[in-house]
């Protein structure tokens, strides 16, 4: 099949397997280049293990994959240098300061010193970090931290910016702020956004396009107008909850996720 | 190299940063030094063999810098659990460079740990032969530390949790460390016992770094050399193995 030259994000029959279990069964879909594109499903649906794939970090079982035009199961690190990410549990180093933070990304990603420092003055301001650049992370709320990390995943200047559950666990205020910052990127720099929420009513209004995705399917796909009126519903959440069923999903709890919940609780009472 | 040497600085600011954790892991070798040192002092000498502050020095400054480097590992785990370890994985970077960065860094605070420790015997009555020797006793102990740093990641890279983590010190570290000869003289061992001894590495470093500082060595400084130089190269060639390997 031909590759669309519009679409920066091109996946054709992608399937996971993990012992047996099929995460992501036969998947396809496309993002075009500067589009804001959400990835909604229920817990365990195959959200993070796509991004994962679509990141370099796991492996496809099957299927064709190009972000950028680049194969991430082939050229990583094409695929590496072409898109920024905000993982969904925080990714920061505690210990370091914000500056830090951002110096270690810039080196990583070979960004050259004459250009490093302005780019992350510049940055850091637009996230209104600056005049906390030099405090530990530590002692960052949830809300800055989260945009700090947003600061450095648009460091490298990507094509694609990645964003697992950016808002999760922060208050409207905060979601709002990121949510601004995210658009105005995307329209200054015509940067791609593919997200993933669990709050509708921004997937309703910051995506012009979503895809559904359940037990490792994708159910549907367009707009959030689309989706509406092909379920005769009134907003996506109900338009949602009509393509996926009420059910409440179980999702299976890796040893990581045990042991960071363990060492969130033993921080908390330090 | 820009990579390496980013990777070395982080490890390095968190050392300085975490005061607490240097003047604990000075607590066990003073303890080791005063307890053992001048307990089995008398007995060590009615048994002629000399003074036994001399011979443990060296021992308790090799302790110091296995148990630091080892513990290189600790962070690399911390690192997965806190999520920082994905940053760094999607970076376009080779991950040998990552693991390589790591382990110097790590190694280079185990140095640290270990010139204090050198430093703390000092005080207490330990005595080196010949300033000349020095640079040949640093080279003993930075071995060692790549050694057990590249030790260190290439179990952490294979076990996610810190209970892991702890078993592998408990039934791996500990024996490596009471095996080596850094307690007792290596002559007129059991046969089995001296097979073991014979078979841990850190047995070869601390016959170094006593052959360098006090002038007395069991293999050989050319041997105990090239022993540690052969086991750096493996077990930095193991480590970048096993981390090209981690699951994220």
């Amino acid at each position: 099949m031909v590759s669309d030259n519009h679409a920066i994000i091109d996946v054709e029959g992608l399937v996971k397997n993990f012992n047996g279990f099929t995460a992501v069964d036969s998947i396809s879909f496309k993002v075009q280049k500067g589009e804001i594109f959400a990835f909604l499903g229920p817990n365990g649906a195959g959200k993070s293990t796509t991004i994962k794939i679509l990141t370099t970090l796991l492996e496809p079982t099957s299927g064709t994959i190009t972000v950028n035009g680049k194969r991430p199961d082939k050229q990583k690190d094409a695929v590496r240098k072409s898109f920024g990410i905000v993982f969904q549990d925080p990714s920061l180093d505690d210990d370091l300061t914000a500056m830090e933070n951002m110096r270690y990304h810039a080196i990583l990603y070979k960004i050259p010193g004459t250009v490093r420092e302005e780019r992350i003055k510049e940055l850091l301001t637009f996230v209104e970090l600056w005049d906390r650049r030099n405090s530990l992370v530590k002692t960052y709320s949830g809300g800055m931290k989260r945009r700090l990390e947003i600061a450095r995943g648009l460091l490298h200047h990507p094509q694609v910016l990645f964003l697992d559950e950016p808002t999760l666990g922060l208050d409207p205020q905060t979601r709002n702020h990121i949510w601004s910052y995210i658009k105005d990127i995307n329209l200054k720099e015509g940067m791609t956004v593919f997200f993933t929420t669990h709050y509708m009513d921004e997937a309703e209004k910051i995506a012009e396009r979503v895809a559904i995705i359940d037990h490792g399917k994708i159910v549907s796909t367009g707009s959030a107008a689309d989706l509406i009126e092909r379920t005769n519903t009134t907003s996506l959440e109900e338009a949602f909850i009509a393509l996926t069923g009420s059910a409440i999903r179980e999702e299976e709890v890796g040893t990581l996720d045990q042991m960071r919940a363990r060492s969130r609780m033993w921080r908390r009472r330090r | 190299m820009s990579t390496i040497y980013i990777l070395w600085l982080r490890q390095i600011k968190k050392y300085f940063r975490q005061r607490s954790r240097i003047v604990g892991a000075l607590g066990q070798p003073l303890l080791f030094l005063l307890a053992f040192g001048f307990g089995f002092g008398a007995v060590f000498r009615q048994a002629g063999q000399g003074d036994y502050m001399q011979y443990l020095g060296p021992g308790i400054i090799m302790m110091s810098v296995l148990f630091t480097a080892v513990f290189t590992g600790i962070d690399l785990i911390w690192d997965r659990q806190f999520g920082f370890l994905k940053e760094t994985m999607v970076a376009p970077v080779p991950r040998w460079q990552i693991m390589l960065g790591k382990t110097l860094g790590g190694a280079t605070v185990a140095c640290l740990q270990g010139l204090i420790v050198f430093i703390l015997t000092l005080i207490i009555g330990f005595r080196f032969t010949s300033l000349l020797m020095l640079p040949l006793a640093a080279l003993f102990v930075i071995l060692v530390a790549i050694i057990f740093t590249s030790l260190g990641v290439a179990i952490a890279s294979r076990i996610e949790d810190m209970h892991g983590f702890q078993l592998i010190m408990n039934f791996l570290v500990m024996p490596i460390f009471f095996l080596s000869g850094a307690l007792f003289p290596l002559q007129g061992l059991p046969p089995v016992m001296e097979w073991v001894v014979k078979v841990d590495p850190l047995t070869y470093g601390i016959d170094g770094l006593r052959g360098a500082l006090i002038n007395s060595s069991t293999f050989g400084l050319t041997t105990d050399l090239l022993v540690m130089v052969i086991m750096a190269v493996v077990l930095l060639g193991i480590g970048s193995y096993l981390f090209e390997r981690i699951k994220s």
